[in-house]
């Protein structure tokens, strides 16, 4: 295999990922700020934004700590908004499962909402691509907003020691989480899964432990996977 | 430097705990080699995921906001209201974050 192949494959993936940089790099500050104000200084910012290396789980975390919620609760419900990339490694299996491991280790650290969309798009459109070309391109996706994430939070946290602590900033985290929200309702099911979560939320807030977001959270995604059955049968019905 | 409201300790198990439960659940089936496809229910349930726990979380902190020391508050729930519209409608996170912050800064300046 000619390496310009794999050099064109890898740049093709980078190029494809540019448009989420106006994503992640705000999104990054954000983090940044919002961890400094929270308290933690440069280094544990990051290390926060190196070692765990997702978004939502991060503000998850940061939110329940504020909280002081348990710390089990805020590993847990931080772990929970991070499920979903369980699946992207299942749907990538098939396409990067017979790379070696060392390949999949870093592949796996790797894998964001941004590589997994590109990677799994691109690999189902050219199921013929030999596996060192969907390596070559699947590090690509990720070689631009990685290191973007990691100086975006770094800029994020220098400004966040500049921004008095009472700059009115208690409500950006709820934003950003809402945010967030507005693009993942797809589908009907996913409506349903966050209004019934919601809903749940407002009795569950009397719960102990902050274990009110654990039994809401929950609710909303049976609630989602039973819509989706009903949504499917209804489909198949009309058809 | 902003007081923190919880001990250093928390935060490294936090940091640490993530780090390794990320990893576990990044590499959990791409490191498992022709393990057999996830069955259809569980991958039915992990899709809501997300969009089940960040509105569970969102919910008390927009209707009892810190701020107003647990007090339902016009101009936050007009915010959340916008953002969401906004987010949705322009299927992109950043258009929301700017619109609420438009919101939360410029009603009370509106309202005066």
């Amino acid at each position: 295999m000619p390496a310009s192949t794999l050099h064109r494959r890898f740049a093709r993936g980078a190029l494809d990922s540019t448009p989420f940089i106006l994503v992640a790099g705000p999104f990054g500050m954000l983090f940044g700020v919002l961890a400094t104000e929270a308290g933690l200084n440069l280094f544990e910012t990051m290390a926060f934004s190196v070692a765990v290396f997702a978004g939502a789980a991060q503000f998850t975390a940061l939110q329940l700590m504020q909280e002081q919620a348990p710390t089990l609760i805020a590993l847990i419900s931080a772990l929970a908004v991070n499920l979903r990339v369980a699946m992207y490694s299942a749907a990538l299996t098939p396409y990067l499962g017979q790379a070696s491991l060392l390949t999949r280790a870093f592949a796996a650290y790797l894998l964001v909402d941004q590589s997994y969309a590109l990677s799994h798009a691109k690999f189902e459109a050219e199921p013929k691509m030999p596996l060192p070309e969907k390596i070559a391109y699947y590090f690509g996706t990720a070689a631009v907003i990685t290191p973007l994430w990691m100086v975006a939070s770094f800029v994020g946290a220098v400004l966040g020691n500049a921004i008095p602590s009472d700059a009115g900033l208690d409500f950006a985290l709820p934003i950003a989480f809402i945010a967030m929200t507005g693009p993942m309702l797809r589908t009907p099911a996913h409506v349903v899964a966050a209004l019934v979560a919601c809903s749940c939320a407002i009795p569950a807030a009397w719960l102990p432990f902050n274990l009110g977001l654990i039994v809401a959270g929950l609710t909303g995604m049976l609630a989602g996977a039973q819509a989706e059955l009903w949504f499917e049968a209804r489909k198949e019905r009309t058809a | 430097m902003p007081e923190q409201s919880f001990s250093d300790q928390t935060l490294w198990i936090v940091i640490i705990g993530l780090a390794l439960g990320s990893f576990a659940l990044r590499f959990g089936f791409l490191g498992m080699v022709g393990s057999r496809a996830m069955p259809e229910w569980l991958l039915r349930h992990l899709r809501y995921s997300a969009v089940a726990i960040i509105p569970a979380l969102v919910t008390p902190l927009v209707l009892w906001p810190d701020a107003t020391g647990g007090q339902i508050d016009p101009i936050r729930l007009a915010t959340a209201m916008v953002t969401l519209t906004v987010a949705y409608w322009r299927k992109n996170v950043l258009w929301g974050i700017l619109a609420g912050a438009v919101t939360l800064v410029g009603l009370p300046l509106l309202l005066d």
